[in-house]
């Protein structure tokens, strides 16, 4: 297969980038997106030029590293996948495809198709766990939970932080991410206690740190990869009333 | 509780709780002006209308009323313009995610429907109120404003009832997303009732959009 | 005194750690303070590791080269994690948890170390249940358990196919927990470069920052490696992008010796190779060998057929099909440890019967669906099926599954003792980069386990031990001569890659090197091959120093310069794994050795001369490594040879 690509350059986090179209040829279909654009960058290796530089890590679909803005989808056209999970045969042959990185104020680009997500780091810190540390803990079955809560507290806890909730939103906020630590924790009774707390200061930190508001387009459900819901952001809303209310 | 409505969830709340409002105010409205259509004489109609404008507990429900509209419009832009403001440079090709169609569209039918509320005031509300331009009639001997006829007029003339009917649709499309994001922003999310707000909000949005784009189309035709 | 020492405390087995834990010297909160310790690595040793000493008191610099501490690599385990809770009444206990993992270890591993792991692993799973980590309950609202290869009891806890990443993030959450109270400071997009040594101890790291590129200067009392695992040295492996060996490499140039390098697990249930494009294997979890059932044609044109297409998977009978390892091993049928599973599979393959490419061998899931149903089958894989069909566009549900073993896992890292601590005083190694406690084969469900049990609850304890004497030591400055040096030479080796301007790229160099590393010291070694991979290596070497092509310069982002590091530093593993493959003249769980094999085909140990830890010590650049020998001595466990076919 043939592809022509118009990939999103940009030196730094300062310099102003542009668009640049480069050519691939012969790509098979069972060929991964990223192992194309690792195509690419072999030749332009060759020609002594900087690769495209682009986010990846476990290349299976969990770290959450890769986050690509695919003609119009992040993540490109396939459901319930990462970057890293699309594959050629997704595309026709000598389609263009468009590359761009997460756009966000939050999420600058580092270099190329790379965005700086610390404000993901940024949010759990301020307070995304339960306030446990090491030893001390009574025994595992000690708290029985009931099973519904604790699969729902799993689909929450599926989040991989890869960042196509923020990228897919028109408003570029984070409510999704931030729901689903919420409401993972508040659905178990460990992470009840501090759960007042816990939702205003993530909310805080959310917002000082420049993400939009949810104006529940749902976006961030349709692109997520991991199929995490926007009822866990009614959860969040709920907690969030709650702990300013009572 | 004061912090509440300093985050951006809880000025969603309010986007929330007003936009309720209005759509219980628009229930209300919808109600009176049908009567217009519904009854051969003018007198129900200016006699509500006349009700709304002198009642005193009316009066403070209508201080709230344009509090409400002005919270909604206020926040909506401001929430708005932060949203702009957090994406930065957008992207070269436009998103085509799975979407609620109509949530893409809240500002841009917001700005039409506060221009046509800009007129419809105008036209009706503060000329009875300030102008007093309206004509009078005499039901048991008390003075009324005839709002009726002032209606019936503007709704005969073709450009008018187009521009009518289109504003209503754009407000068609302010409810569909509406309706269910009002709830979902107060974070009421249930496996089983949010299927049935969902469906409500489009029998909601049905009934209103049919109601008041009937009432032009009726006029114009048949009276 | 025995050189290397591993410290063992006296006294029984199951006493060791409690005395020692009662007797160890410790580090009083005040003093806590004044002391520095660097973690390198955020996975689930790193993370758990710099969140416990952070909350401790002690001042934590924690360091990687993901754009978050979460993405690393840990996150990828699927299947579960293993405790000695017993909470299914089945007879499980530490002893046994101990013994299983000895023997599945192949009589390769301490007994200290492995006990003391045994005996944490409890604890692991409260503390991860505290922490808020989902894991999969009963309708009771208890915790559920499933069985894993290589145990007779059910003792594996597990999240769905996502238990790395929950026990990771809770880990993580821990992390980030004590960054927000200002008692860990995080260094993301940092990779170390070279380890400070003043005065014999490891005190402090040279760190370049990726994106800038600027070289920077970390000291501290002490420095723990949690880097992971060298893997990827194989270019096609399980193992994330990124994953290197340069810390610990790092290391044993500067003193700590290097065990058992040769002890790479080799996961049998991968999909297999597709392209020469390809850049990553993926696994696919050994659960799935609970039902899926494997074969490869007993004909040889039928596989010719299948390879190129004349023929379907189903147009082949019962009697035409040949379930090698339920022929082989009618005892444990599919389920026998990861070792022997993958040499059956390449010795299949080899034979000419292989399916695919020629290289892979059906896991067939018809008979569970006809006996189970298929709503079953999707409940317990679906996701792992999915998975499956994104990349291989093949329906698992219709047709069989291709697999094939691919490189998961090391076994072997830096030699540490019963504290973790390597050769060199105050450096220590935690997890996947030490070689503790999985002999010569992991069990699954024992990695996460090991992680967590070295980051929570080990080396809190036995740092401080070390650190008790260190309380008196100032905080150096970063000028001293010796950061200087070890500065000036990490600067030189970039400036040196950058400036050779040569004809190959970096994946060029790493694929060559990989598929020459996976042919001749890869699942099945002979003096032969391995002879020749030292001298292929060493070749490989002076070329890569010499037509290196790395487009770009040091003071931005510029991945190739990373690679270009690890890949050389993975020629020069590569090289050390060859010789440790050569000097251990015996089969043992992953490492097979042509010549020693029993007349039919199965691994063929040799306690009399190989109960062994094999320790090398870095003698220069121009020496060979010299080798220095630990002896197992296994007093509470009998030894016996693995056997799964009765």
């Amino acid at each position: 297969m043939n592809f022509t690509l118009k990939i999103w350059r940009q030196e730094s986090a300062k310099s102003k980038g542009k668009f640049v179209v480069y050519n691939v040829s012969n790509i098979s279909p069972d060929c991964s997106f990223l192992e194309m654009l690792d195509i690419l960058n072999q030749q332009l290796i060759d020609k002594f030029e900087k690769p495209v530089c682009f986010d990846h890590d476990c290349r299976e679909g969990i770290c959450g590293a890769c986050g690509l803005y695919i003609n119009g989808r992040p993540h490109g056209p396939d459901e319930d996948i990462t970057t890293c999970q699309l594959h050629m045969r997704r595309f026709k042959d000598g389609d263009t495809i468009v590359i761009e990185p997460w756009r966000g104020r939050p999420f600058p680009v580092i270099k190329d198709l790379v965005v700086d997500r610390n404000a993901f780091d940024k949010i759990i810190a301020a307070g995304g766990y339960i306030s446990v540390s090491t030893g001390g803990v009574p025994d595992a079955n000690a708290i029985p939970i009931p099973r519904e809560d604790a699969d729902l507290a799993m689909d929450a806890a599926a989040c991989i932080g890869c960042g196509a909730c923020v990228a897919a939103c028109k408003n570029t906020s984070a409510m999704l991410f931030v729901a689903a630590k919420v409401s993972q924790l508040a659905r178990l009774p460990q992470g009840r206690i501090e759960a007042k707390e816990r939702v205003i200061k993530m909310v805080a930190k959310m917002d000082e740190l420049g993400f939009g508001s949810c104006t529940n387009t749902g976006a961030c459900e349709a692109e997520c990869p991991k199929n995490i819901s926007i009822s866990h952001i009614a959860k969040l809303n709920r907690e969030y009333i709650k702990a300013k209310i009572f | 509780m004061n912090s509440l409505f300093a985050s951006s969830i809880g000025k969603k709340l309010i986007m929330s709780l007003t936009g309720l409002f209005l759509i219980v105010f628009l229930m209300v409205h919808l109600g009176i002006n049908l009567s217009l259509i519904f009854y051969d004489s003018r007198e129900p109609f200016n006699k509500a209308a006349h009700f709304m404008s002198s009642n005193v507990l009316i009066k403070i429900l209508e201080i709230i009323l344009f509090g409400g509209f002005f919270l909604h419009m206020f926040y909506g832009l401001y929430l708005q313009i932060k949203n702009w403001i957090a994406r930065g440079r957008g992207y070269y090709k436009a998103n085509y995610s799975q979407t609620s169609f109509f949530s893409k569209y809240m500002i841009h039918t917001a700005i039409i429907i506060t221009v046509f509320l800009i007129i419809h005031l105008t036209d009706f509300y503060f000329k009875a109120k300030f102008f007093g331009e309206v004509p009078e009639v005499y039901y048991d001997g008390k003075p009324y404003h005839d709002l009726g006829i002032l209606v019936i007029e503007k709704f005969k003339i073709p450009g008018f009832v187009i521009f009518y009917i289109a504003c209503f649709l754009f407000l068609a499309f302010q409810l569909l997303h509406g309706f269910w994001s009002a709830f979902q922003t107060l974070g009421l999310d249930h496996q089983v009732y949010t299927p049935v707000i969902k469906i409500l909000g489009i029998i909601y949005t049905a009934l209103i959009t049919i109601g008041f784009t009937a009432i032009p189309l009726y006029v114009y035709y048949f009276m | 005194m025995i050189k290397p020492d591993p410290r063992i405390p006296e006294g029984p087995l199951a006493e060791k750690w409690t005395r020692f834990k009662a007797t160890q010297k410790l580090v009083s909160p005040s003093n806590k303070r004044k002391l520095d310790i660097i973690v390198v690595g955020t996975g689930l040793a790193g993370a758990s590791a710099a969140a416990s000493l952070g909350e401790l008191g002690f001042n934590v610099k924690v360091f990687c080269y993901q754009d978050s501490p979460r993405r690393a690599h840990s996150i990828a385990a699927q299947g579960g994690i293993n405790a000695a809770k017993n909470y299914r009444n089945d007879g499980d206990s530490i002893y046994r948890l101990f013994y299983d993992t000895i023997k599945g270890g192949d009589f390769r591993a301490r007994e200290a170390n492995v006990y003391r792991l045994a005996e944490v692993s409890n604890n692991i799973i409260d503390q991860c249940v505290a922490q808020g980590v989902p894991f999969a309950r009963e309708y009771s609202g208890l915790l559920d358990n499933r069985s894993f290869g290589g145990a007779q009891v059910s003792r594996t806890f597990y999240a769905r196919g996502q238990t790395g990443q929950q026990l990771l993030l809770g880990a993580y959450g821990a992390l980030m927990r004590q960054v927000n109270e200002g008692n860990v400071t995080l260094y993301t997009r940092t990779e170390m470069l070279n380890l400070v040594i003043i005065e014999g101890k490891a005190r402090g790291i040279i760190t370049r920052n990726l994106i800038t590129g600027k070289i920077e200067r970390h000291f501290g009392h002490a420095v723990v490696l949690a880097t992971g695992g060298y893997g990827r040295a194989f270019f096609l492996s399980t193992m994330a992008m990124g994953a290197n060996g340069s810390a610990v490499w790092t290391a044993y140039k500067k003193g700590a010796f290097f065990a058992n390098p040769s002890f790479v697990q080799i996961h049998p249930t991968c999909i297999p190779v597709h392209g020469d494009f390809q850049s990553k294997l993926t696994l696919m979890s050994e659960s799935l060998r609970n039902d899926g059932r494997i074969w490869v044609p007993r004909k040889k044109e039928d596989a010719e057929a299948l390879r190129n297409g004349t023929k379907k998977p189903s147009d082949l009978t019962e009697e035409d099909r040949d379930y090698y390892l339920e022929r082989r091993y009618p005892a444990f049928g599919n389920l026998v440890p990861r070792d022997v599973a993958s040499r059956a599979a390449k010795e299949r393959c080899d034979a000419g019967y292989g399916v695919g490419s020629g290289l892979a061998v059906y896991l067939d899931f018809s008979d569970a669906i006809k006996r189970l149903g298929k709503k079953i089958i999707e409940e317990r894989y679906g996701n792992l099926f999915q998975m499956y069909e994104k990349i291989v566009d093949q329906n698992p549900y219709e047709t069989p599954m291709m697999i094939y073993p691919a490189i998961h896992y090391c076994m072997g890292g830096l030699w540490v003792d019963y504290h973790l601590m390597t050769t060199i005083p105050g450096l220590f190694s935690i997890g996947e980069c030490n070689f503790s406690d999985h002999g010569a084969n992991r069990l699954g469900a024992s990695a996460l386990m090991q992680g967590l049990a070295d980051g929570y609850f080990i080396l809190p304890y036995t740092i401080q031990h070390y650190l008790a004497d260190e309380i008196l030591t100032p905080r150096m400055p970063v000028t001293l001569p010796e950061f200087e040096n070890a500065e000036s030479e990490s600067k030189e080796r970039i400036h040196k890659l950058l400036n050779i301007k040569g004809k190959q790229s970096v994946d060029q160099f790493h694929r060559k090197f990989g598929l020459m590393l996976w042919e001749l010291v890869g699942m099945s070694r002979s003096q032969n091959t391995l002879k020749k991979a030292i001298n292929e290596f060493a070749k490989l070497r002076e070329e890569f120093w010499h037509d290196i092509k790395i487009p770009g310069s040091n003071d931005e982002l510029n991945p190739e310069l990373e690679k270009a590091g690890r890949v050389a530093d993975f020629i020069e593993i590569g090289e050390l794994m060859a010789r440790d493959a050569l000097q251990r003249h015996e089969s043992c769980g992953c490492h097979f050795r042509e010549e020693y094999q029993t007349d039919d085909g199965e691994a063929k140990r040799n306690d009399e001369d190989c109960m062994y830890v094999a320790a090398w010590e870095y003698k220069g650049h121009e020496n060979e490594p010299l080798l220095h020998k630990e002896p197992l001595i296994y007093e509470n466990i009998k030894l016996q040879t693995r056997n799964y076919k009765i």
